[in-house]
């Protein structure tokens, strides 16, 4: 059975169908994209997978369990979790504090013990720390996280930070909302070997959305294309970007 | 692991100076009480700042932590005050030693007002920004009236409670605690200035300690992205609602120690003045700055009084300082100094750096 099963999946926003009958099935360790034009649906639909619209149809299924109706909150708890298109880091906490409430139900503690500093208060912010800055590592944003508040990060900094807090809430699938928008080649091609050090390190599946054709080709696996709300084509990078009706979508007639 | 010490150390750096400042305060006015320094008109302002305090702390957990305006927290505030004067009243004769009265009084007001701020906060903190400031504005106002027409009394069988007229008739011996808009009279004054420094200190104690943990992180991440909040698993609603009932608590605690200083006291107090002076200590300490709230509160308190002597020009030179205040929080002048500060801190860290490797 594919971890991630999403059957005929459709939003309408008064008259607009902003996405209508998309079916996807995602294996676990997979590393998926979802491309197409702009307006084609794409981060409409990561938003009914983490629970920020609700699908007027269609069913969405991780590893059998209903996401379909769970607040956001809760389906990042069943092992969901994003990142943004437009940056949406916590600004005025540091670097390494955007991680912590990324550990927030991974490493708990009653709120008697957060008011009065007793019982395990000291040994789990110690863990919570050590947690933090081993995913910091990887991301090598682990110099002065403690010092640096995340809205004075550079801009391709902050992409990585967003990943990273999104990591340390242990997801099973993570969804990369245009992880290279405003990155350099370089940066790009830095990212690209994060995004596959990440799945090989914490064992996560990933589905990104993505327009950066480069990075495309060179990491994903298996491509789902959108244009107006409906699937238009689906296969390995290989086969899609050389479907015809894809390069039509693309580059018009 | 040593950036980790370093951050350590920045926090606590602001835990010591806000608590340094609270127990160097309180030798000061000891020493000038022991002295006879003090004018009796300043010496009775001892209590109202220790409550000052209390809700400028509270009320920055609501602005400067959680994020939302709230123009109602005086409501709160007498929630406590007169659940604290009816907890002392009917306990008077089971508990004679007052600090512990005064201490149980604050428990039960710190929960009347909590329980307030569960009824109001539901339905308040569905709304966000400016709607939210206008609708507890609104709450502070109802609480007002209602604490107006209230009419609570004690007699041999127990306490008599009810709304808009006294329908109720006390027996032999019994006497009103809350006589609508008369409001309370004849209440022992049981507040001293040490059990408000030591309500200001467990107040500090346990709102600092919440800033720098779990619950404090997810509520500091709600404020600041609430959207981004909730996809990393944090229950925004929640966590909404007990910070601002934790604000609520606190500032309940503080309406008693307030109204056990005054032997009358009514429900017009407690109005929209009192939230808007609780506001501007809270704004010109700086949002989530919690000593700064603490001066902020007991230099504005003072003031007046210490410009008595200028009598007519007293509460012209007090807003002219405001004024003033405000400038000089938002100018060039303050940033230039915090940058300075920063850079001089950065060099020192770098020769330290050096010098350690």
């Amino acid at each position: 059975m594919a971890m991630l099963e999403v059957t005929g999946l459709g939003i309408s926003f008064g008259g607009l169908r902003a996405v209508d009958d998309l079916s996807m099935k995602i294996e676990k360790g997979g590393l998926v994209g979802l491309i197409g034009p702009n307006g084609a649906g794409k981060t409409t639909a990561f938003n009914m997978l983490t629970g920020v619209y609700r699908p007027t149809d269609g069913g969405i299924r991780l590893d059998g369990e209903n996401l379909v109706g769970k607040k956001p909150y809760e389906i990042n708890r069943m092992g969901v979790a994003r990142t943004f298109q437009n940056i949406r880091l916590f600004p005025k906490l540091s670097v390494l504090d955007n991680v912590k409430a990324g550990l927030n139900n991974q490493v708990t503690y009653s709120l008697a013990e957060s008011m009065l500093h007793l019982g395990s208060y000291r040994r789990k912010e110690k863990e919570m720390d050590e947690k933090a800055l081993d995913i910091l590592k990887v991301f090598e944003l682990d110099q002065d996280a403690d010092t640096t508040l995340a809205s004075n990060l550079p801009y391709g900094k902050q992409r990585k930070l967003e990943i990273a807090r999104a990591l340390a809430t242990n997801p099973k699938l993570l969804l990369l909302d245009e992880p290279a928008a405003g990155m350099n080649p370089n940066e790009t091609e830095e990212l690209m070997a994060t995004i596959r050090l990440v799945r090989e390190k914490y064992g996560v599946t990933i589905l990104l959305i993505e327009h950066d054709m480069k990075l495309v080709q060179g990491i994903c696996e298996y491509l789902y294309v959108l244009n107006f709300g409906k699937l238009l084509a689906e296969g390995t990078p290989k086969e899609v970007l050389n479907n015809p009706v894809v390069v039509k979508a693309y580059l018009g007639e | 692991m040593k950036s980790i010490k370093t951050l350590f150390a920045g926090k606590k750096r602001d835990t010591v100076i806000s608590f340094g400042i609270v127990i160097l305060a309180f030798i000061i006015v000891q020493i000038m009480v022991a002295t006879g320094n003090i004018s009796s008109s300043l010496k009775g302002q001892l209590v109202p700042i220790c409550a000052y305090v209390v809700m400028a702390v509270s009320l920055n957990f609501t602005v400067g932590i959680l994020g939302e305006l709230s123009l109602g927290h005086a409501g709160f505030m007498s929630v406590g005050a007169f659940a604290g004067i009816v907890a002392t009243t009917s306990l008077a004769d089971t508990i004679p030693f007052a600090p512990l009265r005064l201490a149980i009084a604050m428990v039960i007001g710190g929960i009347c007002a909590a329980i307030a701020g569960v009824i109001i906060g539901i339905p308040v903190l569905r709304l966000k920004g400016d709607y939210l400031a206008i609708v507890t504005l609104a709450f502070g106002e109802i609480i007002k009236n209602i604490v107006n027409v209230l009419y609570i009394g004690q007699d041999g069988k127990g306490l008599h409670f009810s709304l808009l007229e006294q329908g109720f008739e006390l027996e032999e011996g019994g006497k009103m605690i809350i006589n609508g808009p008369m409001g309370v009279s004849g209440v022992a004054k049981i507040s001293t200035f040490t059990s408000g420094v030591v309500l200001i200190l467990i107040t500090l104690f346990i709102i600092l300690n919440l800033i720098n943990s779990r619950t404090g992180r997810a509520v500091m991440a709600v404020r600041d992205n609430r959207i981004a909040a909730e996809s990393i698993g944090i229950p925004v609603t929640r966590c909404r609602l007990l910070a601002f009932v934790i604000s609520a608590a606190f500032a309940g605690m503080a309406g008693t120690l307030y109204a056990m200083n005054y032997s009358t006291v009514t429900a017009t107090k407690f109005d929209f003045n009192t939230s808007i002076l609780v506001l501007v200590f809270v704004v010109l300490g700086g949002l989530g700055n919690i000593w700064g709230s603490i001066i902020a509160a007991a230099l504005l308190t003072i003031l007046p009084e210490l410009l008595r002597a200028m009598n007519d020009y007293r509460m012209l030179i007090y807003a002219i300082l405001l004024i003033a205040m405000m400038i000089f929080n938002n100018s060039g002048i303050k940033t230039r100094l915090l940058e300075k500060r920063a850079a001089k801190k950065a060099q020192k860290a770098e020769t330290a750096g050096k010098e350690g490797a």
